[in-house]
């Protein structure tokens, strides 16, 4: 009997990263237009670092694009 | 060249068999999102229900190897084929009855095992393969997608958490409908890829069809049918366990399970590893359920399904062996094991209207004996 080590260690990486990648950047992408709103849970002097609207618009576009891109990728990899 | 009864009858056991796969599965990917409120029940089956359609034509991938190497298929003969699929479709029903999520892949493994270990002898199974494809698989793939949950869901609630409450659900709940979805088509790919196989096979050894062919056009019809209309059904007792009594499962937890088991599957696919969608999608949820809070998590439902899985495999390999032994002796036989397997069925669905699950009280854990005496774990 022969186990693939190699190619069950490269499907272990590659689904570690994708999974993970995924939700960090769709996480990223709700911190983005979390900025949007005007009213923060902790108030303006929570410590955490203020993302202006805009810019918080710009981190959510890149990141959300990110995601749908592998999404896209996913889909070509089921098809073909 | 007609079709001769048995052909007929394997392909009507076949998309049987399709059939339960669909709802015995539907909870992989909308467990969670029916569980957190995601998707109304009623609207997630019928999401994953056409997803499953869509997804058994978007495979260009032909005529897969019914058995992955595990039995000598040019030894095996129709009635080999029929036996196994009686003891995949029992033990599926069985398991849902149960409300277990074992895997529908293991179930075919095992009855077409079973079957052709009592048809043509050990020699024509190849138990390495077993090991290497079926049981090694098995043990990695839940444990590998529930860590990468468990990861994923602990950097979600971590980076969200300072982020506005109302975006942050309203967004993950979105996510989730996405990510479902994409657990949906890659489970109609590979599981009705898995009954055209079958049938697809079948028609070869009768001389319907010429050696090496592909599916014709109404085998991948009537199979992606047959599983979007069993998923469109609902297997609502196995959606309950994963949903609700694994762990109390959040919009951002529901979606980090989905993506690790996207991720887990359509690696794994593309390299050439065929995974119970099951196992993966139930150790997503488990990872997901202890990267909020590891005592959130009901291990001793772990543990059942545990259970469940190490038995599924040798459960179908003895009712497919006892199929394949009466169905051999001859037409009468084959009839008889039809006639068998359709009243346990039926006593099976009968058994379920006892204390019937549906798309209306699916969330409902309260009314469900199982758990009476477990309480639930304070959130």
């Amino acid at each position: 009997m022969k186990i693939d080590w190699a190619s069950l260690g490269l499907v272990s990486v590659v689904s570690i990263a994708a999974g993970v990648v995924v939700v960090a950047l769709f996480s990223l992408g709700l911190i983005g237009l979390s900025a949007r709103v005007p009213e923060r849970v902790g108030g303006p002097d929570d410590g955490a670092p203020t993302l202006s609207p805009a810019a918080g618009t710009a981190v959510a576009v890149v990141c959300f694009a990110a995601v749908v891109a592998i999404v896209l990728y996913g889909l070509y990899i089921i098809a073909f | 060249m007609d079709l001769s009864l048995i052909v007929i009858v394997v392909i009507v056991t076949a998309l049987a068999f399709d059939f339960t796969n669909g709802f015995h599965d539907t909870a992989n990917a909308m467990a969670t999102s029916i569980a957190t409120g995601a998707l109304k029940p009623k609207v997630a089956v019928l999401i994953a229900g056409v997803l499953n359609v869509v997804g058994a034509f978007l495979s260009v991938e032909v005529a897969k190897t019914i058995s992955s190497g595990l039995v000598d298929e040019a030894r095996i003969s129709p009635v080999v084929i029929f036996a196994g699929l009686v003891g995949a479709i029992l033990w599926n029903l069985l398991t849902w009855l149960l409300g277990m999520p074992s895997s529908s892949s293991h179930a075919l493994f095992g009855g077409l095992i079973g079957a052709t270990l009592v048809a043509a002898g050990a020699g024509a199974v190849n138990f390495g393969a077993v090991l290497s494809k079926v049981v090694l698989p098995a043990v990695i793939s839940p444990v590998l997608a529930g860590v990468i949950a468990l990861v994923a869901t602990y950097l979600a609630y971590r980076t969200t958490s300072r982020a506005d409450d109302g975006t942050v659900k309203r967004g993950f709940k979105i996510g989730q409908i996405g990510s479902a979805s994409m657990v949906a088509l890659a489970h109609g790919t590979s599981d009705a890829q898995k009954t055209m196989g079958v049938i697809t096979l079948t028609l070869i050894t009768a001389g319907v069809l010429a050696p090496n062919s592909g599916p014709p056009f109404w085998v991948i019809l009537g199979s992606g049918l047959a599983i979007g209309l069993g998923t469109y059904l609902g297997g609502w007792r196995i959606i309950r366990t994963l949903g609700k009594r694994v762990s109390e499962i959040e919009t951002p937890q529901g979606f980090a399970a989905e993506a690790s088991t996207t991720a887990v599957i359509l690696t794994s696919s593309h390299l050439g590893f065929a995974l119970s969608t099951t196992q993966v999608a139930t150790g997503s949820i488990f990872g997901a359920g202890a990267g909020r809070r590891l005592a959130a998590v009901r291990w001793s439902v772990a543990g059942q399904m545990a259970i469940a899985w190490i038995l599924t495999l040798p459960s179908a390999a003895i009712v497919g062996a006892v199929a394949a032994w009466a169905a051999s002796t001859g037409v009468v036989g084959t009839v008889i094991v039809a006639l068998v397997a359709i009243a346990v069925a039926a006593g099976i669905y009968a058994a379920s209207r006892r204390r019937p699950v549906t798309a209306d009280n699916v969330n409902d854990v309260d009314d469900d004996a199982a758990i009476r005496h477990e309480p639930a774990v304070p959130a």
